[in-house]
């Protein structure tokens, strides 16, 4: 027994001895190595967001890729390359602040990309504050990370209490040109009960007040759900001229389903993450006709870039470089966004300094093919709006905002139950 | 909350629904509930593993009808399949923690449980799974019920028949009734009580692996959807108290139905919270009906 204590203490006291040492030793220069510009992501590999995870990944590599291939960063006068060190945060928001920590202490990372998802974002960005290292993230779109006064966290997306609200303006705008006043229409909301659904929530619910719309069901649904048929009934009793829905893939594909299992005959719905959970390919297009789904990006938008063109081909660069995707995901091509901001705020910032590259970041004024990208004092893109697709015939088409519509919205829908 | 009670009375129809989808899908809960009932009555195993054993019967499903076989015919070969699994896993297991006390039984079943969920996870990503059936919704007069709600109830009685039958009538089903009485009596009269344990497992399995392939017709799986169903299982294990098959069946189609009602009244955030207010209220009654019952006895 005391031998083995003894060799515990000593085991102990070298484990220490290997972490402190090798803490003094990695910081040293290893934000820039060579001619190699060194960025950090905690990301989701494996867990619940693995799926999601992986998009943002794919998206962070392909826009590291292109740099690359296209002549690199230009600081002062030599040429860099991009190279992102990932660590997996299994999707867990402790792990994800540990592995912060580690990127930022042990592996000397002095620039970062996001990780994905909102609760992930809050976990990492005390972390990157504390050591004053701007992050440019992609995949966390809650409002309140952007009311905490952060100086170093900036999002290429939009906000998500954006999401569904562009539906509540469309909704007014179809009772005026039906001669009905928009105080007349009745909202129904079912929304998850978690941080980025009650933000969206917030969101419907300020656009409502505005046009002063009447919210007849406010259902908030448990977070393991499976069943909305009492919600859904509810909507068939009270009969909305909206329902609004939220709840990630789960709620998106729960939804398409028993509305269309329950025929509920709302002349017009929209819910988030509808393309997440591929509710046209897994219910048909005559039964999800006509409804409204919120997207960060399209393919079929006319922004572009120098560096990847057009949002289209974007979409097909992505296709050709990685396997397995028939639809681009936004996720994906927000990712890459935020790579483009890492390079722009470098050559203008002409420099390697971490305070004078947050200041290039917050003055960030560009267009790329995922939108302009602008932040506000807060850190939150201020310049591209969210759109809503609304599917027809089995096909997203843009119906919102009207100056980058590609077809009209179709109202009252016509689904095929 | 009077609002929604209204449009009940106003609008009758709206009361049918909720009750006609509720005791339509009471029928599933009943049936893990008495899978957890013989578990927990034959070997004193409270298995938190139960809703997870039903979502891996649910992919299961999944999986057949990836392999172009329609969810129906998935129901045998998830009973199968879970089967031997719980066979397995009794082996390698539950063996171990059979005579140990509760909690031994609890961390065992609860670490099982985190074991099918992150298994389910690598093998099938996070996202939610869909057996579609395909048989579309049946209109009568003005419900809209789908028809997958029917057939589903209908699988759950035929399996309740047989499993009931079975521990009537054959020598097995005997031997688990008799182990759950008095094992020690029953070692003593011949019978292998460890192969009895074996198969009462592998049986709340297959029960559970069955009622899994209806959950995924009839909503949807995802490797975390597994504790609901757990907690719906005890709720009704709970209410009903063990041993006590009709009370599962009464509570389990009664549970289908609250929830829908509570879900329409109180809004669906509130329809867990009103499936355990009501398993607060059967209790005390319960507990009062003892104190009395002990009285009299006194």
């Amino acid at each position: 027994m005391r031998f083995l204590k003894m060799d515990l203490r000593a085991a102990t006291v070298a484990a220490a001895l290997t972490v402190s040492l090798g803490l003094a030793a990695a910081p040293a220069e290893a934000k820039v190595e060579g001619d190699t510009i060194i960025l950090g992501s905690a990301i989701s590999l494996t867990g619940k967001y693995s799926t999601n995870g992986i998009h943002a990944q794919n998206g962070y590599e392909l826009g590291v890729k292109m740099i690359n291939d296209n002549g690199g960063v230009k600081v002062g006068g030599k040429s860099y390359k991009l190279k992102v060190v990932y660590y997996d945060d299994e999707s867990t928001p402790a792990r994800g602040a540990q592995l912060a920590e580690r990127l930022i202490n042990q592996d000397g990372v002095k620039y970062m990309l996001g990780p994905y998802s909102s609760g992930l974002t809050k976990a990492i960005a005390p972390v990157t504050e504390k050591y004053k290292i701007p992050m440019v993230e992609a995949e966390g779109a809650s409002r309140s990370l952007f009311t905490q006064g952060y100086r170093y966290l900036f999002a290429v997306l939009s906000t998500s209490e954006q999401y569904l609200a562009s539906s509540i303006e469309l909704a007014a705008e179809i009772a005026k040109k039906n001669g009905k006043k928009p105080s007349d229409v009745k909202v129904a909301m079912a929304f998850e009960n978690d941080p980025f659904s009650l933000d969206v929530r917030a969101g419907v619910v300020d656009d409502a007040k505005r046009f002063g719309m009447k919210i007849v069901i406010d259902d908030k649904l448990p977070r393991d759900l499976s069943d909305m048929t009492s919600t859904l009934t509810k909507v068939k009793a009270l009969k909305p001229d909206l329902l609004v829905i939220s709840g990630h893939s789960k709620g998106a594909a729960t939804a398409a389903r028993q509305i269309a299992e329950l025929k509920i005959s709302t002349p017009m719905i929209a819910m988030t993450h509808c393309e997440a959970a591929k509710v046209i390919s897994k219910f048909g297009a005559g039964a999800t006709e006509g409804i409204l789904c919120p997207t960060q990006w399209a393919e079929t938008l006319s922004y572009k870039d120098d560096l990847f063109g057009t949002a289209a081909e974007y979409d097909a660069l992505f296709k050709k470089s990685f396997e397995g995707y028939k639809n681009v995901p936004y996720q994906a091509a927000q990712a890459t966004a935020a790579v483009m901001v890492w390079k722009d705020a470098f050559e203008r910032a002409n420099s390697f300094d971490s305070e004078a590259l947050r200041d290039a970041i917050a003055d960030t004024d560009m267009d790329t093919f995922y939108g302009g990208i602008k932040f506000s004092p807060a850190g939150n893109n201020i310049a591209k709006p969210m759109v809503l697709r609304q599917i027809q015939d089995g096909n997203l088409n843009v119906v919102a905002p009207l100056k980058w519509a590609s077809s009209e919205a179709r109202h009252p829908r016509q689904p095929k139950y | 909350m009077f609002d929604n009670i209204s449009i009940l009375f106003q609008a009758p129809i709206f009361a049918v629904d909720l009750l006609v989808q509720g005791l339509l899908i009471g029928g599933i809960f009943v049936l893990a509930a008495y899978g957890l009932a013989l578990v927990w009555g034959v070997m004193n195993v409270k298995n938190l593993a139960q809703g997870d054993m039903v979502i891996l019967g649910g992919y299961v499903a999944y999986q057949c009808t990836l392999w172009g076989i329609h969810p129906i015919l998935a129901l045998p070969i998830a009973f199968v399949v879970l089967f031997v699994l719980g066979w397995g896993v009794y082996a390698a297991i539950i063996r171990r923690v059979v005579d140990r006390d509760m909690f031994t039984s609890l961390l065992a079943t609860f670490g099982l449980s985190l074991l099918i969920q992150q298994a389910l996870n690598l093998r099938f990503g996070p996202e939610v799974k869909i057996a579609e059936a395909g048989f579309g919704t049946f209109d009568i007069g003005e419900l809209s019920i789908p028809a997958i709600r029917f057939v589903g109830l209908g699988l759950a009685a035929v399996l309740a028949i047989c499993i009931v039958l079975f521990m009537r009538n054959s020598r097995m089903g005997q031997a688990i009734r008799a182990t759950s009485q008095d094992p020690r009596a029953a070692r003593v009269l011949g019978i292998n009580t460890d192969q009895v344990y074996a198969f009462t497992y592998a049986l709340n399995a297959a029960i559970c692996g069955a009622a899994g392939v209806l959950v995924a017709m009839i909503w949807n799986i995802q490797p975390f959807y597994g504790l609901v169903h757990s907690i719906r299982a005890f709720i009704i294990v709970t209410a009903a108290g063990l041993g006590n098959l009709p009370g599962v069946i009464v509570a389990g189609f009664g549970l289908g139905v609250w929830e829908n009602y509570s879900g329409f009244i109180f809004g669906a955030e509130f329809a867990v919270a009103a499936v355990v207010g009501l398993l607060v209220v059967v209790l005390m009654v319960r507990l009062f009906q003892m104190y009395r019952l002990r009285q009299v006895v006194r």
